[in-house]
């Protein structure tokens, strides 16, 4: 009997990681762009948009790499995420001064066709169903590979 | 920027990513079918590359940052070959599914470039 942490980035997994890295590409590069040619706009949405595009590479990272300490790394990232977009999310419903829709959580994702509020549920749902589990080596089916 | 030609090359990008969405999810691993029609999406994207460089030389120049407009298309130009040398490397039914993502990624794109060009609201 052992613990084992079934792939994550098999099957379904992998569709799920070509989004996530898209994401983070996505949400960087703009970032990155916005930061540097109208930074004073918004300052707070571009900067939350920033940390959001880093924390989706993570993620990203964390979904591929193998092993306990990833999966774990992976759920922080992918909460922090889920938390990152309602909490944002609503506040730029009270108050549109400080938010622009421009910024990857602001309006709930809208400006990215709420890909970001979707994302983290189904990330959720796919680690839950790779979770660690003990199981007896020789019986072991992978599981994951759709 | 040519309106029609980026008009008609966002309808092909959102059929080339309905197509291999909907035969990855039937199972199907990625073939010249798919492949073709993704890289019918780069040679669009290619086509688009060569407008953006002459426009400008004849007056055609876009409303709202160039800069953003490049990072956008070149971003855009690596996507599909991306996806399908993850075909070639990986062959399942998933590959499939991630060539029609990326053709979805680039119509997106492609539609904000559009945006950048001629459209300015602020």
């Amino acid at each position: 009997m052992t613990t084992t942490t079934p792939r994550r980035s098999g099957g379904l997994g992998r569709v799920l990681i070509a989004v996530y890295g898209l994401l983070a590409l996505a949400a960087t590069g703009r970032s990155v762009y916005q930061i540097l040619s109208e930074f004073d706009h918004a300052p707070l949405a571009y900067s939350l948009s920033a940390l959001a595009g880093v924390v989706y590479i993570v993620a990203t990272i964390a979904l591929l790499a193998p092993g306990n300490t990833w999966y774990r790394v992976a759920w922080i990232t992918i909460s922090f995420e889920l938390v990152g977009v309602l909490v944002v999310g609503l506040l730029s419903v009270l108050d549109p001064v400080l938010f622009t829709e421009k910024a990857v959580w602001s309006f709930f994702g809208r400006g990215y066709a709420f890909v970001p509020l979707v994302l983290p549920v189904l990330g959720m749902l796919w680690l839950y169903r790779t979770r660690p589990r003990v199981v007896d080596q020789a019986t072991a089916a992978p599981v994951g590979t759709v | 920027m040519i309106e029609w030609f980026t008009l008609v090359q966002v309808a092909v990008a959102c059929a080339a990513g309905l197509l291999c969405v909907v035969l990855g999810l039937a199972g199907r691993t990625p073939a010249d079918i798919t492949n073709g029609a993704t890289a019918l999406v780069e040679v669009l994207l290619i086509g688009q590359l060569v407008v953006a460089i002459v426009a400008p030389l004849t007056g055609n120049t876009p409303t709202g940052s160039s800069l953003e407009f490049w990072v956008y298309l070149v971003t855009a130009l690596l996507l599909p070959a991306l996806a399908i040398f993850w075909g070639l490397v990986e062959r399942n039914r998933w590959s499939t599914v991630i060539l029609g993502v990326a053709c979805f990624a680039v119509a997106v794109m492609v539609f904000r470039m559009h945006q950048i060009w001629f459209v300015q609201l602020a």
